[in-house]
Parts: C-alpha cells; sequence; structure tokens
C-alpha cells in the first residue's frame, strides 16, 4: 500500500536508520579499519594500513584458544538445544496463559545480573559447595570432585547464561506450528517419532538455526564465565579480546579477533541461507523468532 | 427533476501493479445523488478504482475532480469521501460508539456535539442498542451497519461501498439492501456502490457500470444494460442467455432484418447496421422463450427440439431443450398449476419461439471466439 | 504419564535455572561470611549494605540504565516496526538487515565496535555511553517483537483510519499503539532484562565516573565478593519484580 509521506513517516524511518548507521554499521566499520591499523602507546592506533594483525591470530597460543573455545561454545550450543528444545515444547504444550507465565518465570532470574548469578555457580559447583558436600555427605565420594576451574564448569556457565537465547526462538517456532498438521499426520498413522522427524523438526528449523546462532557465537565471547568458573586454562575467545583491548591495549590484535568472528558469523548465515533455499522452506530468520 | 449535476469525473486513471495493467484511461463520470454501481468479475480493478477515489491509491496517470476541484493529489485524509471496506475493518479495540465517533473526532468536531451525532448514525442503522459493544461482539450484519454508520456520520459528498453485502447470508442481504437505499434516499448522499453481484447491482442502483479488465463494457441503466447488453461480455455477465448463431440474409428496414438462425428465416430487430452476409450472435433470456407442443402447419415458425430436463424453481420452470443441431437452450417460465402447457415431459419433442423484438442481436467480432 | 513428565521436566529445568539465585538470596541472611554453611538468620549483610553508599549507588545507577535504555529502545524500536511494515522507502532492506546484524552480533564484537565509536566520536564513557551501548544491544529485540505483531495486522483497518481523516500520526496513536501494546510491553520486557543482565557491553564502555553492579562485583571477584553484594542483588531483584508486576497490572486496568 502506497501511503502519503509526512513527518510521522520520516521521523519514524529517520530515527532508527540513523541509530542503527551510527551504532551499528558505523561501528563495525570502525572495528575492521582498526584491525588493518597499527598499534601506537600513544595514540592507540595510527597508520599504516597492514595485515600485521591477522599474521598475528594465527600464532599457535591463540589458534589454541581459537580452537578451545569453539569447542565449549559449540558443546555449549548443542547442550542448550538438547535441553531447550524439550523445554520449549513442554511450554507450548500448556494453556495459552500458562505459556507467558512460564516464559516470564524462565525471564525473572535474568533480573539479577549474569556475573552475579555466575558468582553463585562458583558457589555452587566449588570444593566446598552445595554439590560437593552432598555428595560427602551421602557417602557417594571421599575426596571432593574437582568441578570448578573445568571445562565442563565453563560449558555449564554458558548453557545457564545462554539458555533463553535457545528457548525463545524454538518456542516461537513451535508456537507458530499449526497443530492440525499432527492430527493430520496422526491420521494416515505416523508415530510420534515420525511427527517429530517429519513435522516439528523442518518446519521449526529456522527457530532452531536462530538459536543456534544466538547462542554459539556469543558463547565465545563470554569472558567472565571462563574467568570465574574455568581458571586460567579453559579460556575463551573472549578472554583475549577483553585483555588486548582493556589491559595491553593492542586495539587492532583485538579487533582482528572479533572480525573473524563476525566472518564466521557470515560464513554461517550464508551457509544457512543456502541450506534454506535448498530445501525450500520459506521464512528463515527474517520470518521467525521472537 | 432539473439535469443532474456531474459529481466525480475519472479521467483517464490508468494504473499497473508490477507487469500486469489492472486499469486502462479510465473515464466515468457520476451524478450528484445517484446511486451508481460498479460491477464486473473479481480482480477486474472495481477496489482499485474505489481506493483511488478515496486516495488510498494513486494512479500512474489520470485526474480526478471532485465538484470540479481536482482532487488528485489530495491525501486520502482530507478526501471528504468516505469508504465501507470490503471487511468492514472495525477497529476491534474501540466500541460501536467509539468507532463511529472516530471520524467526528479526526474532524475537530466539538466534543460535546459528538455523542449526539454518533446516536443519530447509529439511529439511522438501527444499532442504537449496542453502542457499548465490541465489533466482535457483533454479528456480520450489524458490524456491517456499524462500517456504514462509521462512514456516513461525517455527512461525506460520497459515500464508497465495496462489496458491502457480499459476506452477509441471502436473506440478511436482502434486507440489507433495501435499508441503503432508504439510506440513500434519507441522506441525500452519493453512493458508489461495488459489486460482482449482477442481481443486487440491478435491484439497486441508477446506473451500472461494466467492467471487465479494468475496462468499461457498458453504461446505463439497470434496464438498459439487461435488455440491451452492448456486447457479448455484458450479455453473459448480467443473467443467463441463450446463444445462437445466425446470419443476416436482407435489410428489411432500419435495424429490422431477415436473419437465418438454425435453418430458418427470422425476422429480427438490432441497434445495429449490417449488410446481408454478416454472421451474427442472438441472444435470448431464458424468460423469453416459449415452449408449446409442435404444430406441423407453422413448422417453419418454430425451433424444434427435445425436452433434456426440467426443474422446479420455485415460481419459474426451467427446461434445457436440445435442438436439432445439438445447441441446448435453456427457458424459464412462470408456474402455473392450471396451465396445461407444463405438461411435458423429458424426451418430448417440442416446439420453442420468442417474442418478435425481444432477441438481442451483435456482431460477431474475432475476439468472441473464446 | 506424559503429562507428569511434561510438567516434572518443566519444573526440574525452572529449579536448576532458579538454583543460584536460591543460593544467592539464602546466604544474604546467611550469618555465616563464607556462605558453605549455615550460620543462621541474620539481617548482618543488609546492615553493613546500607552503609555502603558506593554498592548501592551502583545498584541504583544499574537500574537507572535499564529502565531509560529500555524505555528508549522501546520507542524507536517501535516506530521502526511500524515504519518497516507499513511504508516502502529507500534503503528499507539495508535497514531490516541491519536489525538482524545488530541481534545476531556477538556481545563482544558489538562491544569493542562501541568502545572504538564513542572514542571516535569522543562521547566520554559513563552514562551516556552506556545508555547508548544498552539501547543498541535491545533495539533488534523490540523492533523484532513488535513487528511479528503488526504484520498480522488487517491492513485495511489502517486504511480505514485514513479514510476517516486520521493522518499518519493519529492513525499510529489511535489506532496502531493500542493494538500492538502488548508486543510493546513484552520488548520493554526484554529490553529491561537484557539491559539489567548485560556485562560484557557495559564492561567495555562504561568508565570509572559511572560504576554499575556487574563491574563493581567484577572488580571484587579477585579478591572475594562480599556478601554484601548477595544482599544487592536480592533487593534488586525484589524491586525489579516489583516494578514490572504493578506496572503491568497498571497498563492491563487501563485497558
Ligand atoms: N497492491 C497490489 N499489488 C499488486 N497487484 C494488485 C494490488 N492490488 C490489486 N492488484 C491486482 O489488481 C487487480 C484488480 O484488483 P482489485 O482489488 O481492484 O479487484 P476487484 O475488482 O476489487 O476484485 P474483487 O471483486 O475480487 O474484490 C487484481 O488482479 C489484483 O490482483
Ligand atoms: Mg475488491
Amino acid at each position: 500500500m502506497k501511503v502519503n509521506s509526512g513527518y510521522f513517516r520520516f521521523f519514524a524511518i529517520g530515527l532508527a536508520s540513523v541509530w542503527l548507521a551510527l551504532f551499528v554499521f558505523f561501528p563495525n566499520l570502525l572495528v575492521v579499519i582498526t584491525s588493518l591499523l597499527t598499534r601506537d602507546p600513544s595514540a592507540t592506533v595510527s597508520l599504516p594500513f597492514n595485515l600485521n594483525s591477522y599474521w598475528r591470530t594465527l600464532d599457535v597460543l591463540y589458534l589454541d584458544v581459537l580452537w578451545n573455545s569453539i569447542k565449549m561454545a559449540a558443546l555449549a550450543t548443542i547442550s542448550c538445544l538438547l535441553i531447550g528444545f524439550p523445554f520449549a515444547m513442554a511450554i507450548v504444550s500448556l494453556p495459552k496463559r500458562w505459556q507467558t507465565i512460564a516464559l516470564f518465570f524462565m525471564i525473572v532470574p535474568f533480573w539479577t545480573n549474569s556475573l552475579v548469578r555466575t558468582y553463585a555457580i562458583q558457589f555452587i559447583l566449588g570444593n566446598q559447595g552445595i554439590i560437593n558436600k552432598s555428595l560427602l555427605a551421602l557417602g557417594l565420594i571421599d575426596t571432593p570432585l574437582q568441578l570448578l576451574y573445568t571445562p565442563f564448569a565453563v560449558i555449564l556457565g554458558l548453557c545457564y547464561i545462554l539458555i533463553p537465547f535457545m528457548v525463545l526462538p524454538l518456542y516461537s517456532a513451535l508456537e507458530k506450528l499449526d497443530p492440525r498438521l499432527h492430527f493430520a499426520a496422526r491420521d494416515l498413522g505416523a508415530s510420534a517419532f515420525h511427527r517429530f522427524i517429519k513435522i516439528t523438526l523442518p518446519l521449526t528449523s529456522p527457530g532452531i538455526v536462530a538459536g543456534c546462532l544466538m547462542v554459539l557465537l556469543p558463547a565465545m565471547g563470554m569472558f567472565y564465565i571462563s574467568d570465574l568458573l574455568g581458571g586460567a586454562k579453559n579460556l575463551l575467545l573472549g578472554n583475549v579480546i577483553k585483555t588486548q583491548f582493556l589491559n595491553t591495549r593492542d586495539w587492532p590484535f583485538g579487533s582482528a579477533f572479533s572480525v573473524m568472528l563476525m566472518m564466521l558469523l557470515g560464513v554461517m548465515l550464508w551457509l544457512y541461507y543456502r541450506a534454506s533455499r535448498f530445501t525450500n522452506k520459506q521464512g528463515g530468520i527474517h520470518d521467525s523468532n521472537f | 427533476m432539473t439535469s443532474p449535476r456531474p459529481l466525480l469525473s475519472l479521467q483517464g486513471l490508468s494504473k499497473t501493479f508490477g507487469s500486469s495493467r489492472v486499469l486502462n484511461q479510465f473515464d466515468m463520470t457520476i451524478y450528484d445523488g445517484e446511486f451508481f454501481t460498479l460491477l464486473g468479475p473479481s480482480g477486474c480493478g472495481k477496489t482499485t478504482i474505489l481506493n483511488m477515489i478515496a486516495g488510498l491509491e494513486t494512479s500512474d496517470t489520470g485526474s480526478i475532480l471532485l465538484d470540479g476541484q481536482d482532487i488528485t493529489g489530495i491525501p486520502a485524509e482530507q478526501r471528504p469521501v468516505n469508504t465501507v471496506f470490503q471487511s468492514y475493518a472495525l477497529f476491534p479495540h474501540m466500541t460501536v460508539f467509539d468507532n463511529v465517533a472516530f471520524g467526528l473526532r479526526m474532524a475537530k468536531v466539538a466534543k460535546a456535539e459528538i455523542p449526539a451525532r454518533v446516536r443519530e448514525a447509529l439511529e439511522m442503522v438501527k444499532l442504537n442498542h449496542l453502542a457499548d459493544r465490541k465489533p466482535a461482539q457483533l454479528s456480520g450484519g450489524q458490524q456491517q451497519r456499524v462500517a456504514i454508520a462509521r462512514a456516513v456520520v461525517n455527512r461525506p459528498k460520497l459515500l464508497l461501498l465495496d462489496e458491502s453485502l457480499s459476506a452477509l447470508d441471502y436473506k440478511l442481504r436482502q434486507q440489507m439492501q433495501i435499508e441503503l437505499k432508504r439510506l440513500q434516499r434519507q441522506l441525500g448522499i452519493t453512493f458508489i456502490y461495488v459489486t460482482h453481484d449482477q442481481e443486487e447491482a440491478l435491484s439497486m442502483s441508477d446506473r451500472v457500470v461494466v467492467m471487465n479488465n479494468g475496462r468499461v463494457q457498458q453504461l446505463g441503466s439497470p434496464r438498459e444494460i439487461y435488455e440491451n447488453p452492448a456486447n457479448l461480455f455484458v450479455a453473459r455477465f448480467i443473467g443467463e442467455i441463450n446463444q445462437l448463431r445466425g446470419e443476416v440474409v436482407s435489410v428489411e428496414s432500419d435495424h429490422t432484418y431477415e436473419v437465418k438462425v438454425e435453418g430458418l428465416q427470422w425476422q429480427l430487430q438490432a441497434n445495429h447496421n449490417f449488410t446481408p452476409g454478416t454472421k451474427v450472435h442472438v441472444l435470448l433470456r431464458p424468460e423469453d422463450l416459449r415452449i408449446t407442443y409442435i404444430d406441423e402447419d407453422h413448422k417453419d415458425q418454430f425451433l424444434t427440439g427435445t425436452v433434456v430436463e426440467r426443474s422446479y424453481k420455485g415460481s419459474t420452470l426451467d427446461s434445457l431443450i436440445r435442438l436439432e443441431s445439438g445447441i441446448e437452450l435453456t427457458t424459464s417460465e412462470f408456474f402455473n398449476e392450471d396451465d396445461p402447457s407444463f405438461d411435458y415431459r423429458p424426451n418430448q419433442k417440442v416446439a420453442v419461439n420468442w417474442v418478435p423484438g425481444w432477441e438481442v442481436v451483435l456482431p460477431v467480432l474475432q475476439e468472441d471466439d473464446q | 504419564m506424559i503429562r507428569i513428565f511434561k510438567w516434572g521436566y518443566l519444573s526440574l529445568i525452572l529449579a536448576l535455572i532458579y538454583l543460584p539465585i536460591a543460593v544467592l538470596i539464602v546466604n544474604s541472611f546467611n550469618a555465616a561470611k563464607y556462605g558453605n554453611k549455615w550460620g543462621g538468620f541474620s539481617l548482618q549483610w543488609y546492615q553493613k549494605l546500607f552503609n555502603n553508599d558506593a554498592l548501592i549507588e551502583a545498584a541504583l545507577n544499574s537500574l537507572t540504565v535499564s529502565i531509560v535504555a529500555a524505555s528508549v529502545a522501546t520507542v524507536i524500536g517501535t516506530l521502526a516496526a511500524v515504519a518497516l511494515h507499513r511504508y516502502d522507502f529507500k534503503g528499507k532492506g539495508l535497514l531490516s538487515s541491519m536489525v538482524f546484524v545488530a541481534m545476531l552480533t556477538p556481545e563482544i564484537v558489538m562491544a569493542i565496535a562501541l568502545l572504538i565509536v564513542f572514542i571516535t566520536l569522543g562521547i566520554s564513557l559513563g552514562f551516556v555511553s552506556l545508555v547508548i551501548a544498552h539501547i543498541t544491544f535491545c533495539l533488534p529485540f523490540v523492533i523484532i517483537a513488535v513487528y511479528s505483531r503488526i504484520k498480522d495486522f488487517d491492513m485495511r483497518m489502517l486504511s480505514a483510519a485514513k479514510d476517516l481523516g486520521a493522518n499518519e500520526l493519529r492513525t499510529f496513536w489511535e489506532v496502531i499503539l493500542p493494538l500492538i501494546l502488548p508486543a510493546v510491553l513484552s520488548g520493554w520486557l526484554l529490553s529491561f532484562t537484557l539491559s539489567l543482565d548485560d556485562v560484557i557491553v557495559s564492561a567495555f564502555v562504561t568508565g570509572p565516573s559511572y560504576e554499575i553492579l556487574p563491574l563493581k562485583v567484577y572488580s571484587m571477584v579477585k579478591v572475594g565478593v562480599s556478601p554484601e553484594v548477595n544482599a544487592i542483588s536480592t533487593l534488586l531483584l525484589g524491586i525489579s519484580l516489583v516494578l514490572v508486576v504493578v506496572s503491568q497490572l497498571l497498563i492491563k486496568k487501563d485497558h
């Protein structure tokens, strides 16, 4: 529909456009530029343009961190999906009123800052923490288990902090599923397992992809989780970037890592669009979720 | 009655959506106070025209004059034109009262004056008792009335109604047709009514324009359109019609021709000028055809055929007759229990003819052969 | 059988999500300093907290940033969603892809990008930079929440408003907004939550002049976090809960 222009229209479009241009597009551009500059102790960055920062990321030390954080983030994503999918399905099966309440209850803990909650997890997992104490009291173990400062603790923390970003897209994808599809499939004799594989899974795949994207890459940046739960050995990419920016003040190097993360995002989006075009599913991220 | 004053004039409107041309140089003049109907098949551009008049759609070319003033560039909210939308489009979050008051509030009518005017509008559609309901709590017919009240409350110069009755059941639709006519007389507002229901168009309108593919096929009074369709499209679109092929044999006098149809010669009336040898369509409404027993003495004055089917339609009795040439004719006769002429059985041989002069004769055009 | 399983699973996951919070709240009333064992009920951490102006200020700052950022993001995001749905304009595709980029950008990337931009533009790090940053990462969520509601709209209803004499602003105010209000509210709630929960972006874009709770806590982690943090977190959670529940009730009553 065509609508005559006016101040309202101008204002509505302008505000968001300016904001996103100034605080999303422009900053990302600056990150790319920074990554190509040279570190300068007096002015943080200076000319000339070069690719040195990128070459330096290929150091074994950093590749190790990169590989480790991809591994931990991937495991966290898979765990989130495996825990979150049945959870979202259970919510969708509730009456409408209860769905809202359940989602609200899932959100409330997030009003306590995630750092504070991570700190509480540290507390739970510690040698003197609830888990170890309970196990000791039950006589299941003799010496406390080393739970804290392990990859497991980091993955658990990531899962805990990021699970709503998995559940929300899954929920809205599942919510849009037409229940009649299931009735029809049932009518045709499909078993519960088949209905899940043939209907639920393919039709919610945009939600699954969105959820995974919203967990996997952010997970790699969660420096405070590895700080509190992982110790010095289980670093994430976020720790490296943070150190480069806030401690070492090597902005080009930190930016180079950041650009790599964005390129990873780009590759994943591209793969997703290729795949969704191939399977000819409409929608995708643009259509689904939240 | 003085000569009608033009109220709205559409001049050379064209519209293209993507690659499809929806309107092509569309011209139309609508007179003050008339009930004007746009009639045409689905997708022929009726809604598009209404939207242009309302200002909700821009035209690619052409202009729109209201009361002699060019309103082509004036936005919808400033045009003294209101619309009753195809799907009512009531505001679901407002009560009936607030829905009707909306236009008044937008027009900055004094607050104190609003309740009375809303009541008055609701009174006209007999809905005063439901003023506090939400649209979702109303029946289809009631929602329809709210939409009408909402559109007339501002006293527009022109009221546009887009298939306003098509969602209602038959009975309610008939009742609303009568009410709409009454309302139009009462308000003295010019109505432009859109429908694809030819019966509705014929019974309500002062004038009807029949459209197809964004072009005018015929413009005239309901009677003209029914009795003298300008072309095959109009003839077929308005009511049922039987179609025979003929050839002009000779010109008898102005508009009277000797025409050969189904192997027999007939003297027919036509509005067109034909020369001998011209191929023509001879169109006959079912109710203009008459069935009789075969009279061997006057065989050359009747078409002969076999009764295929008889069906009782309440007030009429319809028959399907297959002529010897294989062409099938539908006839429709008023039902009269005492009349023995209704005693035809299927498979019986009968004679068919029609009142001279009630036929429509049109030239055969290239595009007719589809 | 399936029912029991379903409810059991829901409760289990929710319980696990709440476990750390429960530990936190319990320990805020625990007399023992190292909350490994229960040392009896005590309000001493709350008392200590009320003498700890810096911590209280940090908490209030957190709340302020979240409320301001969520509100501004909701306004901009709602208008943007309406514009994206209602109007055709040049760069519409670009705008909507930017929304998705913003939503999918990992926080750490957005954090350094914003830091670089603030330094480049000469915006000093503090309240303003924090609010801008928080608005930026909340914005896409509001836009998507509101957009997914508007897209189910009957467009003819908006035409009707125009036909009856409403200009764009009044159409928005009187017809669109009342109908999308639930989505606007949930957009606000989501923004408020994201903002209050954020650590990463805040860590980069705030300065010493404006401390917020997570960063204050972060600075304590190495030396040991004082149980006062449990107390303030408990209080903050309570305040947020009251704030949100009351405002939702008020808005519900209004309509
Ligand atoms: N916004 C649009 N974009 C593309 N095509 C359109 C648009 N609006 C209408 N059309 C096309 O224009 C043609 C005319 O549409 P219009 O709505 O005017 O038909 P109509 O006569 O009102 O039909 P109906 O009786 O079904 O309401 C149709 O073929 C339709 O598909
Ligand atoms: Mg139409």
